[in-house]
């Protein structure tokens, strides 16, 4: 059995979008297209952040996890977010097996503890060697500037968190609004998320917010990978409900 | 400060009673002992005298922890982690909660116990710890999230046992549950691939963190040299030194290797640097000394009774000899 390819979206912002598309919907349409949308919101010490709301409605209907914390913890909340929110798929998509297998209404905790036990494995084995891949959307406005450092630090940690794994990983990385459009990418799919030092200096921020457009551009970006590999790659999870 | 906030179930009085859904055994709380990540800890009272028991809200994650306290269990002859009892749900008003219940560790943390008992301690309590974890990744299993906090002394002798075991990792795969601190992947000097120098990292960084208590963020650049700076500064960590230094980069492959070395260093005191030179021989002299003396005895006593055989053989030769005569 091919394991298959989990696709997530991982939106780092700090407030409030404010052009272009809903990204409330856009967020819905990822889902639609079986990926799963997460959302880190940084922010300062003392800040507070009107964009919460926005924040963990962008998560939810993107089927993904959100998390709103400072910027000394983001390290270790952009990997765990990452992580919990591929078993919290996996688990959805099992989920469904055991409910074809058992019968609608039928949830993991029906099953007596015992027998829960094997599921999990099942969960973590797959967690494990499923390949992933991440498209990175980072908030560039200009409140975010004295925080993209702690931003770059947290993406590393994150790939040697990933590549630690036993499956494949692959990452692009956009930022948003970029220096000509609204939405601009930085870096290509790439296996190795090792030259983002060179990337981040040059990165200006500024402006405006347009997080539902950036959420359409991921979107895209990922229609034209699936494309480019065309009918040689079946093995993605279509998950739409959790 | 999260949004996934619906991890916590609503504190559990004093004096209530849990009945399992599926197994049917009571509990009744006593006290709260602390909260995780995944759920709160009691001190609860049952037929089985006093446990601790851990109630969460996401049945998958507690039983992720209940395989590992299950492997852990399963380890022969030498007790890591507190004793596994049963795993069942817990219904409140509607809801389904689920729990699992463990042996009850009444120890002191670590750090309170080295404070009070003195600096010693530290050295005694790495070698046990060194133990249980040759032990575990015998097994093929690593802590992950080894930290002071996830450490207790318990009882006369001290021993030191593991508290949460919620990190434990098979061989080979990605380090579940980590603390910075204690990281290699924080400090930028290794990956997070479950293997026993992942935890050995971590062992290290409990003995500095036993020198700097209050313990320090990692430097832009070169975390290599500062780590080596932070030992060479500080008067309890100095004498550990040439342990640490290989323990944080990842030079010991095993935990016995590591407690061989630290054995040879505290017993070495003002001889530890003649000794030093000679660690690796003098290692594989103490293992086969182990191991020679039971076989010497074996041989020594099974040519006792050849010689005893052939001279009674020889004796009754005679005899005979005398009778034919």
């Amino acid at each position: 059995m091919k394991k298959g390819t989990l696709r997530q979206i991982l939106l780092i912002t700090d407030g409030c979008s404010n052009q272009g598309e809903d990204p409330v919907a856009m967020a819905a349409l990822a889902r639609e297209h079986g990926m799963t949308v997460n959302v880190i919101g940084v922010l300062d010490e003392n800040e507070r952040t009107d964009g919460l709301k926005e924040i963990e409605n962008i998560a939810l209907s993107g089927g993904g996890i959100h998390q709103l914390v400072y910027a000394k913890q983001l390290s270790h909340t952009v990997q765990m977010v990452t992580r919990k929110a591929m078993t919290q798929t996996i688990q959805g998509f099992i989920h469904k097996e055991l409910q074809s297998i058992l019968g609608q209404e039928k949830e993991i905790e029906d099953l007596p503890p015992d027998k829960r036990g094997q599921v999990v494995e099942v969960v973590d084995e797959l967690g494990e060697t499923m390949d992933l891949e991440v498209l990175i959307m980072i908030d560039t406005s200009a409140s975010m500037q004295h925080k993209l450092p702690t931003v770059e630090d947290a993406l590393l940690d994150l790939s040697i968190s990933l590549h630690s794994r036993i499956g494949e990983n692959e990452y692009a990385l956009y930022a948003f609004p970029g220096k000509r459009k609204q939405v601009e990418r930085l870096m290509d799919w790439t296996p190795i998320l090792k030259d983002i030092h060179t990337i981040f200096p040059k990165l200006t921020t500024g402006g405006i917010t347009p997080t539902g457009p950036a959420l359409k551009e991921a979107i895209d970006a990922y229609q034209k990978k699936r494309s480019k590999r065309g009918l040689l790659d079946d093995g993605y999870i279509e998950e739409s409900s959790s | 400060m999260t949004g996934t906030s619906k991890n916590q179930v609503a504190d559990v009085p004093r004096g209530t009673r849990i009945s399992g859904k599926w197994n049917k055994q009571t509990y009744q709380i006593m006290k709260k002992l602390g909260n995780g990540a995944l759920g709160t800890v009691y001190l609860a009272d049952s037929l089985k005298g006093r446990v601790a028991l851990k109630i969460g809200t996401d049945s998958m994650s507690i039983t992720s922890e209940v395989n590992v306290l299950k492997q852990l269990s399963m380890v022969q002859g030498t007790v890591l982690g507190p004793f596994f009892y049963e795993i069942d749900d817990w219904e409140r008003s509607g809801k389904c909660y689920p729990f699992y219940v463990m042996e009850y560790i009444d120890g002191e943390p670590l750090f309170a116990f080295i404070n009070r008992r003195g600096k010693e301690w530290i050295g005694i309590l790495m070698l046990q710890l060194l133990r249980d974890l040759s032990a575990l990744h015998r097994e093929g299993w690593v802590f992950g999230d080894l930290k002071p906090d996830n450490l207790l002394v318990e009882g006369s002798p001290p021993k030191l046992r593991w508290l949460d075991v919620g990190g434990t990792t098979s061989m080979g795969r990605s380090v579940k549950e980590f603390t910075e601190f204690f990281d290699r992947g924080y400090w930028g000097l290794g990956n997070r691939v479950a293997e026993p120098s992942y935890d050995l990292f971590s062992v290290a960084m409990i003995v500095l963190n036993a020198g700097y208590p209050n313990r320090f963020d990692r430097p832009k650049k070169g975390t290599e040299d500062y780590l080596m700076n932070k030992i060479e500064n500080n008067q309890l960590l100095k004498e550990y030194k040439p342990i640490l230094s290989k323990a944080l980069l990842g030079k010991y492959q095993h935990a016995s290797e590591m407690r061989q070395e630290l054995f040879v260093l505290l017993q070495g005191g003002e001889k530890t640097k003649v000794r030093k030179n000679k660690s690796r021989s003098a290692n594989s002299r103490v293992a086969s000394r182990r191991t020679r003396p039971p076989a010497k005895k074996k041989r020594s006593g099974w040519i006792e009774t050849v010689l005893l055989v052939a001279f009674l053989l020889f004796f009754y030769t005679l005899y005979l000899v005398g009778h034919i005569f």
